[in-house]
């Protein structure tokens, strides 16, 4: 009986034993790993329902017969060259984005700003392309509710599906892009004024961090199941 | 207790993600895009690759892609084990969900075309 109660009045140390965070992560980076986890979710439903799609249909357009273009270069012969250059763009921005968490890490403000700038243009960049790529594709006539003439008969069916769903699920991306880089401004309007050098952690730089590079996941899964399959 | 503790991670999240690592990622992850592009425009089309085994391949290559993405950019092999945990396990609702619509779709394409 003795033992039990001495056995309770022990200090525990484990990590869920209270007193201190068992994932050893601040609040903040927390729930920004929380978010990207239901945002994980959402962009999934999004392709799922693409491949339930993809499934059902007799016939779907060929990828390498819709995207063979080079916007301003050339306009058909060419398939996964331009979304190779996006691909290339955003992994690129990826890694500048770890360059300035690492440059964080060693409160390097100076390498840090620079390389934030290079990760804002790399997203500036990669929304460029998909502007010029959505802007092609319409002028094919693809668009919400809309696909070019030469599909006919029972080709239609599936057409419209991918149309609908190429621009709901690449422009639900691109939005993502759209703020994450809204977002990297801002952090780096506040790496400007000396927030962190102030408070002494770039560990907001690592948050922003962590949701670009979640951007460029997601991006990887579009490439694949859009542009390779 | 507090100031020690974030020392303590600030310690382990430094190690593993040098210079050198991320640049070793970003190539490797170069790397199996290309891989990607050379059996898109190259092998599928010279028939030397079927295209139901270059889609399993590209589904391969791309979830190797995800994992240095999150393990090393997203520094999640560096964090705590329950973190790790908590976040991989919950796909798990991901794939039963790819089953769940992919059988639907199937479904669908023998009955109702």
């Amino acid at each position: 009986m003795s033992t039990t109660v001495s056995k309770l009045d022990e200090l525990k140390t484990g990590a869920w034993s209270g007193g201190k965070s068992p994932f050893s992560v601040e609040y903040g980076k927390l729930m920004m790993w929380f978010f990207l986890l239901s945002d994980a979710f959402t962009f999934s439903a999004f392709l799922i329902y693409y491949g339930a799609q993809r499934f059902s249909k007799i016939s779907w357009p060929d990828p390498d017969v819709v995207f063979q273009s080079i916007p301003g270069i050339a306009d058909h012969g060419y398939p996964l060259v331009f979304v190779g250059i996006m691909t290339f763009i955003l992994i690129m921005s990826s890694v500048t984005m770890v360059l300035a968490v690492e440059a964080g890490h060693r409160n390097a403000k100076k390498e840090v700003v620079w390389w934030m700038v290079a990760t804002i243009i790399g997203g500036f960049m990669f929304l460029g392309c998909q502007a010029l790529e959505w802007t092609h594709l319409l002028h094919e006539g693809y668009w919400w509710g809309a696909f070019p003439e030469s599909y006919t008969g029972v080709d239609t069916v599936g057409a419209l599906q991918f149309s609908n769903l190429f621009f709901t699920i690449t422009g639900f991306h691109g939005f993502h892009v759209f703020t994450g880089v809204l977002i990297n401004i801002i952090i780096l309007i506040m790496v400007m004024a000396n927030v962190f050098q102030k408070s002494g952690s770039y560990l907001m730089v690592e948050k922003v961090g962590l949701y670009w590079h979640f951007v460029d996941l997601v991006w990887v899964f579009v490439f694949t199941f859009f542009y390779l399959v | 207790m507090s100031a020690e503790h974030t020392n303590h991670e600030h310690a382990s999240e430094h190690e593993g993600m040098s210079k050198k690592k991320i640049w070793q990622v970003f190539f490797y992850l170069l790397g199996i895009t290309a891989i990607e592009f050379f059996i898109a425009l190259y092998m599928i089309p010279k028939g030397m690759m079927g295209h139901d085994m270059g889609v399993f391949i590209y589904i391969v290559l791309t979830l190797v892609k995800a994992f240095y993405i999150v393990a090393y950019f997203m520094h999640l092999k560096f964090e705590k084990f329950a973190l790790k945990t908590g976040i991989t396990v919950s796909l798990i609702f991901i794939i039963y969900f790819i089953v769940l619509m992919l059988i639907e779709g199937s479904y669908q394409f023998l009955h109702m075309n």
